[in-house]
């Protein structure tokens, strides 16, 4: 490899290639080349880099300058400015949301300062097509000392005593998992990895799966040499087509070099490796439904035991991990559990991944230690909530899981202490809300999910979820009972107890939490007919507040449907027949001024006292 | 790719670890070639390029290159500074391609700085 003075870590991740990564690449290139710089300055494409609301994003090493929202108008001037000249170029660099200050150095961005990086260790620092990069950071280095230095057993005791938890959601003791496939004899053994992330929000595993695929491979490698596996699949859903391709030329280079296939690294272990796609049913998540689609049959779960330590893929013992799982292993043999669990809490040990999304103001993919509080995570790192909203609930543990409620942000996250909320810690999905949302929508939303995606196999799921979307379909459109609530609870509880499989069993934690947490929202929203975040057209009138209204126009001009009438300066109105409940003039008012009743409501003034702001 | 192995797995690791030096950090030696427009038009390019060749012929891994603008005292251009980690800095001024190469011989590997070149020592640290 030439030697280059500095390497230009350009983000090649879905969500920086949809920002126009490509087409920046190419820019930077183009420029590079015409200023003479080609020999000295190299573009490297990377996986995710995390943060992903300001994409394209690179970074500058070894100056650790950090730039965002790349665009090839400004490649020109910012090859010449910084490369060219040595400026860095302020225009280009991140600057903090509420301050508007430049901050050049990665590692001074709040965003990145409080991470701590092992999953992904590698994001943004190497080249994930390159398999030479991911060997030279210590790659394969793990595998080589399990299959040539330990034992079975060995191995799984490291694991074991690091505490590893299965970070699919579920939050099982990997070792043991590993062990029970172990202990079971039989010729062939499947050893799986389950790359089918399916919660809305969620892009950890693709974004591990993109940035460094030879991680999961070589955590797979470890994990079949544990349970004596000589036989394994990647299944990962077809609609990641970036994760398919990196994973496919891994594998390619992975055959090429020995590190899979017969005899690996000269240990004489054997390990054949390929990928299945899924056709994306979340149902396939579930490791006995995966399984099924693998053997090429209709993706549904059935009953256990027998587990798939003793009867999993095509009834051989079958050990299946999540993405995030796999990444961590090759750490965890190299520098051992002790300093595995030198993060993280007693129970929940290491660290994990979160997708942080929604209503924060850096959107992207984020790595902490276990225990670190949700407030750290939102205020700190997510930067707090955007426009200066106030903070309503943030969703943990997608469809399967929960809203959290803004009195328990000091929770530390840990797989028991999120339990305990009733949301669960899930593969990793967070979704931030604001006041700008309704509970009861939120948790319609999921169950529109969990219906669409329910199997059909068993009753209480089937036929559960879509009595319990029909009952919150009914509430948010002025058709609620009084004793909804305690049937939405009762009927919660009897599809958790009752369902086959975890989709079932988790479906309601959605209506649960919120119930717990917002049960005013559900009141309301039945008995006064009122949704006071505006969000159910058929629970809201939308009045202008006289005394507040500063006669500005900007709702008169936004408001789609021309609803609004007033003189510039004098208080504007609201014409109710016209409005179509969108919103707009809400979200748009800087004065506060527009104020949400409830339907049919007449006779603003009065009611004014009861509305917050 | 041949078949690895496990003594391949370290070649290879050896083999980037200079570009591994410049992305993570961990080098001994940083040396900021002044680019600024007097700089430029001084020949600072030149003085950039020797550089460059002087450390893909002598293939050390722990030392990095980087630019900055004017370092205020056009009429020395082109300049270089020369860092090495615990050392002061030391400034070189009215540079040329085979003044740096002997920079380069003389004070990154051998440890002692050119006094004829040098302007000025223990300036700005920029580490």
């Amino acid at each position: 490899m030439e030697r280059f003075r500095a390497n230009l870590m350009l983000c090649a991740g879905t969500g920086c290639v949809a920002s126009g990564a490509t087409k920046v690449r190419a820019a930077l290139e183009k420029e590079l080349k015409k200023r003479g710089l080609k020999e000295e300055i190299t573009v490297v494409l990377t996986g995710c880099n995390g943060y992903c609301a300001q994409g394209p994003v690179m970074s500058v090493l070894p100056d650790e300058i950090f730039y965002q929202s790349l665009t090839v108008e400004e490649v020109p001037k910012l090859v010449e400015e910084h490369f060219l000249k040595g400026r860095p170029y302020e225009k280009l660099m991140f600057k903090e949301p509420e301050k508007k200050l430049a901050i050049p150095l990665m590692k001074d961005i709040p965003f990145f300062k409080h991470q701590v990086l092992r999953v992904l260790r590698n994001k943004g620092l190497i080249d994930p097509e390159k398999i030479e990069e991911y060997i030279a950071r210590d790659g394969y280095q793990a595998a080589a000392k399990a299959l040539t230095q330990m034992t079975s057993e060995e191995v799984i005791k490291v694991i074991k005593d690091s505490g590893l938890r299965g970070r699919g959601g579920a939050g099982f003791p990997t070792g043991l998992k590993w062990e029970f496939a172990s202990k079971v004899q039989s010729k062939v053994k499947y050893m799986l990895c389950n790359g089918d992330e399916g919660d809305p929000g969620a892009f950890m595993d693709r974004s591990v799966m993109e940035a460094d695929p030879h991680a999961v491979i070589e955590g797979m490698i470890i994990g079949a040499k544990a349970i004596e596996a000589h036989n394994g699949y990647i299944y990962v859903r077809a609609e990641y087509p970036l994760a398919v391709k990196r994973l496919q030329m891994a594998i390619e280079q992975c055959y090429d070099a020995g590190l899979l296939g017969k005899n690996i690294l000269d240990s004489g272990f054997d390990f054949d490796l390929e990928i299945y796609q899924g056709a994306g049913a979340f149902v396939c998540g579930e490791e006995t439904a995966l399984m099924r689609s693998i053997e090429g049959k209709r993706g549904m779960p059935r009953p256990r035991p027998p587990f798939p330590a003793h009867k999993g893929l095509w009834d051989k013992p079958s050990v299946l991990n999540n993405v995030e799982t796999l990444a961590q292993i090759p750490l965890i043999i190299l520098n051992g559990s002790g300093w595995y669990r030198s993060l993280g809490t007693e129970k929940s040990s290491g660290t994990k991944v979160f997708a942080l999304t929604g209503a924060v103001n850096n959107i992207g993919l984020i790595e902490v230690p276990m225990g670190t509080p949700l407030r750290t995570i939102i205020y700190d790192i997510g930067g707090g909530i955007k426009k200066g909203r106030k903070f309503k609930a943030v969703q943990m543990g997608g469809p399967s899981g929960g809203c959290i409620p803004e009195s328990l942000l000091d929770l530390p996250v840990t797989y028991e202490d999120i339990v305990k909320t009733g949301a669960i810690m899930g593969s990793g999905g967070m979704v931030v809300m604001d006041d700008n949302n309704c509970m009861v929508s939120i948790a319609k939303f999921f169950l529109e999910f969990t219906a669409d995606e329910s199997c059909g196999k068993c009753v209480p799921c089937r036929v559960g979820t879509r009595i319990l979307l029909d009952m919150l379909a009914d509430i948010t459109e002025g058709r609620g009972k009084e004793d909804d609530i305690e049937t939405l609870q009762d009927l919660s509880r009897d599809i958790i107890t009752s369902s086959l499989c975890g989709l079932g069993q988790t479906a309601p934690n959605p209506i649960l939490t919120t119930i717990r947490y917002f049960m005013d929202e559900y009141e309301s929203h039945i008995s006064q007919k009122w949704c006071k975040a505006g969000v159910c057209r058929d629970l809201c009138t939308f009045f202008i507040d006289e005394e507040l209204c500063k006669g500005c126009g900007a709702c008169l001009r936004a408001c789609p449907s021309k609803a609004i009438i007033g003189e510039k300066k004098k208080p504007h109105k609201i014409i109710q027949e016209v409005c179509v409940y969108c919103r707009t003039c809400y979200e748009t008012c800087k004065f506060n001024s527009i104020k949400i009743l409830p339907a049919g409501a007449h006779e603003p003034k009065h009611m004014l006292v009861e509305t917050k702001t | 790719m041949p078949r690895l192995t496990i003594e391949d797995l370290q070649k290879i690791k050896e083999k980037h670890r200079a570009t591994f030096t410049l992305r993570e950090g961990g080098y001994r030696a940083k040396i900021t070639v002044h680019m600024g427009t007097c700089g430029i038009a001084a020949g600072a390019r030149d003085v950039m390029t020797a550089l460059m060749d002087e450390i893909a012929n002598a293939k050390v891994e722990d030392v990095i290159v980087a630019t900055s603008g004017c370092a205020g005292l056009c009429a020395r251009e082109p300049m270089a500074t020369v860092e090495i980690i615990n050392h002061p800095p030391v400034k070189y001024g009215d540079l040329k391609a085979d003044k740096i190469r002997e920079i380069f011989k003389e004070h990154i590997i051998g440890g002692n700085p050119v006094e004829k070149y040098a302007l000025v020592v223990g300036s700005e640290t920029t580490y």
